[in-house]
């Protein structure tokens, strides 16, 4: 029984992708779309909460990436970008999907 | 302006704007613009301050194609244009980001005292210098 988790705040407003990840368990997947890719930038506290939980998989939205700037250089090792289409597959995936809003 | 009395309409007053929010997760950034250029065609002293968020807004590189808003991002190219030169971005809050001078857009404008010379409208300062410039303004609006 496993999770997709999107996060659409970004890391250094709110802390919606700390809890997301305190509460992610293994399997379980962490989409960040909208301001939440912001998350995704390497060299971050954000990015050093994401590496310490190997067993959960992370994605971000590449139309959101885009739309921010940010190039796949900028971005934490092990991320997967998935486009619109990615994101349906990872819902129908996963058992289910919690929003952290 | 006719209705202006003639004592008022000379006064330059010290604007601010201060810019907190990424660019298109919310409308701030791009209402934050819209009032910008307002305060300049009124030809007040105009100021914009990026800190927190409010840094990713000059992230080069910018496409917004494939989440279908507008992509105001080129905008803060042409600010130079209405005689606003001067954008303060916090050191800090780009250091908290991972983000670099390099990763912002290159925003020059042409400084009429001095032959027309371009010259960069990104000033790069820390929270105590910031913290002095919001001290020296007449006004400050929060975005």
């Amino acid at each position: 029984m496993s999770i997709l988790h999107t996060v659409n705040k970004s890391p250094f407003e709110k802390q919606t992708l700390n809890s997301c990840i305190a509460h992610a368990l293994d399997g379980d997947a962490i989409l960040m779309v909208e301001d939440g890719v912001y998350g995704a930038i390497d060299g971050t506290a954000a990015a050093t909460q994401l590496a310490a939980n190997k067993n959960i998989s992370i994605y971000a939205l590449g139309p959101d990436l885009n739309a921010r700037g940010l190039g796949e250089a900028k971005l934490v090792s092990g991320l997967t970008i998935v486009d619109y289409n990615g994101f349906v597959d990872l819902a129908v995936e996963h058992d289910k999907t919690q929003s952290w809003l | 302006m006719s209705d202006i009395p003639e004592e008022a309409s000379g006064i330059v007053k010290k604007f601010l704007y201060v810019n907190r929010k990424a660019p298109h997760g919310t409308i701030y950034a791009l209402e934050s613009l819209e009032v910008v250029l307002i305060g300049a065609a009124f030809e007040q002293d105009v100021s914009l301050a990026f800190l927190d968020d409010g840094v990713f807004q000059l992230v080069k590189g910018q496409d917004t194609a494939d989440i279908g808003v507008k992509n105001f991002s080129p905008t803060y190219r042409a600010l130079g244009d209405f005689e606003v030169t001067k954008l303060y971005v916090e050191k800090e809050s780009l250091a908290e980001r991972g983000l670099s001078k390099d990763d912002l857009m290159e925003i020059m404008y042409e400084d009429e005292d001095d032959d027309w010379e371009e010259k960069p409208s990104i000033k790069l300062v820390n929270r105590t210098e910031l913290a002095a410039v919001m001290a020296g303004q007449d006004v400050i609006l929060s975005f």
